[in-house]
């Protein structure tokens, strides 16, 4: 079926109004916070409602072609799609429509402490920006959009600016997404000039004929540029600090959303724009992929801010993506056009999943920081009782990102073990053993991030309240709740019909790779290589859901006894049950961080004050276990002084002496002329 | 049809009655070797009685989390028993997944367990939890590792697969890999069924117990839920051990008589798992809790060495 191409620029256009209109409405609505907070937020939904359905319309190969000249020098603003893109737009639509809807309830709390317009103004921008960067087909386009989403997305993340932890948060976040621009920005310059266009088509076609050394110098600018927006390990240190810093509704679509564009860039860069590259490109891929999965993890796994800890569980799920994504790049690079397919096909599931559950579950922490005011884990506790709704929904963010069947992230993930699994078809033993690195790593990591969410929900919602905040909660605005039961729908239907998934990924991975992802799937289940693993999800629901209810009927008719008393929890004779005998959140993460002592160097101390008379008597008990984040003393420590050093010596020539300058001039003059004649 | 509804049946009826009767043999076994009498081995059928007629007693700090927990881990282990061919490759509900979902099914059923221990507020609950989780996810890469180390030889990661392989050519079985293998996934069943040496199952010592810590506060129906299907694990995971190391007697086709060989092979082969863990359990200490790690990582750096070999050696 194919779309007519006028009907998809209808629906790009209205997507550009819908925003226009969310965008400058709010500024006109200024005066009353209310109204600005729905006409803006109304109108981003209306837009990412819109685009949504253009995003399937290219999916189904609809078309459309949108060039505006005068709108940028070389080439103006073009605007494309093909069915790359078009996934992309659904996966930003996915996060932006509850996004939308959820902010309209949870902006209601910045009504008077901060300018509703500015971020309803910002908001739409943001999103807006995001879609038309998977639409841009020059690179003038791509960079001026990439900026502007890296700015909205700036402002919106130092909304509280009024916090000196988010001005700081926003500074780092500001730094690196320039630095990867800059990397973006040379690497784009040198493939235009080395393939002498600068539209996106006749790239492919041009680089596989530029020398090695520049192709390979080209993939690693550009890799830096889109790794450090995916937030991949080291270049990641910006986005545990960003994303929690943002309103929770900008922390959903930075994290869901925003630094898939990375992913987009990378998949652009392997299959598209340099063609089939050396096997290194892969391996190394493939590398920082495991690396990234298990730290990002394990330091999810010790966080007790619930924000930082999703955004660091973000750094992990990007490293799974990779994985798939870089298993595709080796296959094709080994001739199995199938293999590469279906590794791509992984990898893109996956980016989709993470979507509509790292959304669901920061919406789900910002619901806990709207009704408690804290992010702090060992703050919170049995929230369960308080937000039953909120509590399941991010139960069923928690078992999605767990990849616990048969939610969404089990099958995205189980494909991607399916296809690193199959590298035996390949016969080189290097690409071999990396490949195995790769899945111990995602084996690792799976089991890792089922701990990690063990805690954050357990933790957070269940047992007793650890703070009188947590005691008194109550449930969000409906709103709030009605976008979380719609990503939380969203994570069971994508987990038990991949069916509707796999069809258009399918064919939008064939126009990359060339071939046919090496499966067959039908409503019944999923089979990859023609027997090599096999599931069937749908049947694992309707197993689980008839266990479920036959269970308690069986043990019913079999005379069970169905008395039940309430009691309290044993404690071994204790006269008082309090909260203060839970289990903590950094006890929950202590045996971890033992086992990888090594990694995160937890620095221990415990100050006891006794009491003067008797040292059987405490009064004080005081006990520190800090991790340090080793990239940063590291790496990143290093370079700071480095670059304070080399400031230090240009500003030398900055004397504040007009001749001074004047000479400088005189010479840079000289110099341009000669270097003209 | 209705040989596919019998054999299903008939899986279902042996994971769900076998289990108790492997557990009473281990305990029947440890018991002999360490000089005791010990109690019959139908005594766990007993005990799971007693606990369904008793009345619950629930802690206040609980949610339906807690009370849904144990359902859970029993429905997960009965699926499991629709995948896993324990006594034909021909399973008629085979087709709902393969080794790797298998494990991921279990990981559901730690899952719920683990939250179910925090759910009740008490440290002891909290504990078990947070080191349950802690095994079970360092046991993660060995498993898979070792299934990966399977399907190179095999093939393929489909359980019938790997059994009808095996069964075809046996001389695919000798192999280091497959020994390796084997070891690897041997400790791995001992670390995620919680026996020694990392863990005891006959333990209620404070601060040693990890599964036990998990479950202390559960009681009546939802303990006999919870103990059953920690039997059903175990009997899973030896399945799997007997009949993807050793596919010997496993039926092929689904005719009566190969069906009931394939019992009484699984039978023998059962018998001489219990032994040995019995064996172990016997001769080995409780490893403290934090030497575990360097177990798991002994027995990940043998899966391993079972794929590098049969990258190898072909």
């Amino acid at each position: 079926m194919i779309i007519d191409s006028t009907v998809m620029s209808d629906l790009f256009l209205v997507t550009l109004a819908c925003f226009s209109a969310g965008a400058f409405g709010a500024l006109i609505t200024a005066g009353s916070p209310t109204l600005a907070r729905i006409v803006a937020h109304g109108g981003a939904l209306a837009g990412a409602t819109a685009a949504f359905a253009f995003g399937l319309g290219g999916l189904a190969g609809g078309s459309m072609q949108l060039n505006v000249a005068d709108l940028l020098p070389i080439g103006g603003a073009a605007f494309g799609v093909d069915r790359l893109s078009a996934f992309f737009i659904v996966v930003i639509a996915l996060g932006a429509i509850p996004a939308a809807l959820y902010a309209i309830g949870y902006t209601r709390e910045y009504a008077g402490k901060h300018s509703l317009a500015a971020m309803g103004f910002t908001f739409n921008v943001f999103v807006a920006a995001m879609i038309l960067v998977a639409l841009a087909r020059n690179l003038l386009t791509f960079l001026a959009l990439w900026e502007i989403m890296s700015l909205a997305s700036y402002f919106l993340v130092i909304t509280e600016h009024e916090r000196k932890e988010t001005l700081g948060a926003g500074w780092i976040y500001f730094v690196m997404t320039h630095a990867g621009f800059a990397a973006l920005f040379l690497g784009f310059l040198l493939l235009a000039r080395a393939t002498g266009t600068m539209a996106f088509a006749d790239w492919s076609a041009a680089a596989a004929k530029l020398e090695p050394s520049s192709r390979n110098l080209i993939f690693i600018l550009l890799a830096v540029g889109f790794g450090s927006k995916a937030g991949v390990i080291p270049l990641h240190i910006w986005l545990p600090r960003a994303h929690p810093a943002a309103p929770s509704h900008v922390s959903a679509l930075m994290s869901g959303v925003m630094i898939k564009l990375g992913v987009y860039g990378l998949v652009r860069v392997a299959f598209d724009w340099l063609g089939v590259g050396p096997l290194w490109w892969g391996a190394s891929v493939l590398i920082v992929g495991a690396v990234s999965a298990v730290l990002g993890v394990l330091y999810a796994l010790v966080d007790a801010d619930l924000k930082r800890l999703l955004a660091y569980s973000s750094v992990e799920n990007i490293g799974i993506i990779l994985l798939g994504l870089a298993a595709a790049m080796l296959f094709r690079g080994s001739n199995s056009p199938e293999l590469a397919a279906l590794a791509l096909v992984a990898a893109l599931y996956h980016t989709l999943n993470h979507a509509a559950f790292k959304s669901l579950l920061f919406m789900g922490a910002g619901a806990v920081l709207h009704a408690t005011h804290t992010r702090n884990m060992e703050e919170l506790g049995g929230l369960i009782k308080h937000m039953p709704q909120t509590a399941v929904f991010f139960l069923v963010g928690s078992l999605a990102i767990a990849a616990l069947p048969p939610f969404n992230g089990f099958i995205s993930e189980w494909l991607t073990l399916q296809s690193l699994l199959l590298s035996f078809q390949i016969s080189a033993h290097t690409v071999n053993l990396i490949f195995a690195l790769g899945v111990a790593a995602l084996a690792l990591t799976s089991g890792l991030a089922a701990a990690c969410f063990v805690r954050a929900f357990g933790i957070t919602f269940l047992a007793l309240p650890r703070s009188e905040a947590a005691a008194n909660a109550c449930e969000v605005a409906w709103t709030m709740r009605a976008a979380m039961a719609l990503l939380a729908l969203t994570c069971v239907v994508l987990g038990v019909a991949p069916s509707l998934t796999l069809t258009p990924l399918e064919m939008t991975v064939f126009d990359l790779t060339g071939g046919h992802a090496d499966m067959r799937f039908d409503w019944n289940g999923l089979v990859t290589n023609d027997g090599f693993g096999w599931v069937a999800p749908l049947w694992i629901a309707l197993g689980l859901v008839v266990f479920l209810v036959g269970i308690p009927v069986a043990l019913r008719l079999l005379g069970a006894n169905q008395r039940r008393r309430n009691y309290e929890t044993w404690g071994c004779g204790r006269a008082l049950q309090t909260a203060r005998f839970e289990y903590t959140a950094t006890a929950f993460a202590n045996p971890f961080k033992r086992v990888f002592a090594l990694l995160y160097r937890p620095v221990k101390q415990l100050d006891i004050e006794f009491h003067p008379e008797s040292r059987y008597f405490v009064r004080t008990i005081t006990y520190y276990n800090e991790g340090r984040i080793i990239f940063e003393d590291a790496l990143y420590r290093p370079l700071l002084r480095v670059i304070q050093a080399l400031a230090r010596a240009a500003r030398v020539l900055q004397s504040g002496n007009v001749h001074t300058y004047l000479v400088y001039i005189l010479i840079a003059l000289v110099a341009l002329l000669i270097l003209t004649v | 049809m209705v040989t596919e509804i019998a054999i299903t049946l008939a899986q279902l009826l042996v994971v769900m009655f076998g289990s108790p009767l492997l557990v009473g043999v281990i305990r029947k076994a440890k018991a002999r070797l360490q000089g005791r009498r010990g109690a019959g081995i139908f005594q766990p059928y007993a005990d799971i009685r007693k606990l369904l007629l008793k009345e619950l007693v629930i802690s206040e700090n609980t949610s339906w989390i807690f009370r849904f927990t144990p359902y859970l881990v029993a429905t997960t282990m009965l699926l499991s028993a629709l995948i896993v061919p324990v006594l034909t490759t021909r399973t008629p509900l085979g087709f709902m997944g393969n080794i790797i979902v298998l494990m991921y099914l279990f990981l559901l059923g730690t899952f719920f367990l683990a939250l179910a221990g925090l759910d009740a507020g008490s440290a002891f609950g909290g504990m078990g939890s947070s080191r349950e989780v802690a095994i079970a996810a360092l046991a993660e890469p060995t498993v898979v590792i070792a299934i990966f180390g399977l399907a190179l030889r095999a093939g393929t990661t489909s359980l019938d697969g790997i059994i009808t392989r095996f069964a075809a050519e046996p001389l695919l079985m000798l192999n280091a890999g497959h020994l390796l293998a084997f070891i690897a996934f041997f400790i791995v069943a001992l670390a995620e069924n919680g026996r020694l040496p990392v863990d005891n199952p006959a333990t209620h010592l404070e601060l040693t117990m990890i599964h036990e810590a998990m479950i202390l506060e559960y009681s009546g129906r939802n303990l006999a839920m919870v103990e059953w299907a920690a039997g059903m694990k175990l009997f899973l995971f030896l399945t799997l051990l007997s009949n993807l190391f050793f596919p010997w007697g496993v039926a092929l086709n689904n005719a009566p008589a190969a069906l009931f060989t394939a019992l009484l092979a699984l039978a023998t082969k059962l018998l001489l798992f219990a032994a040995a863990i019995a064996l172990v359990e016997t001769a080995v200490a409780k490893l403290r809790l934090f030497r575990v790690p360097e177990l798991l990582a002994g027995s990940f750096t043998v899966a391993l060495l079972a794929v590098v070999t049969s990258f190898f050696i072909k």
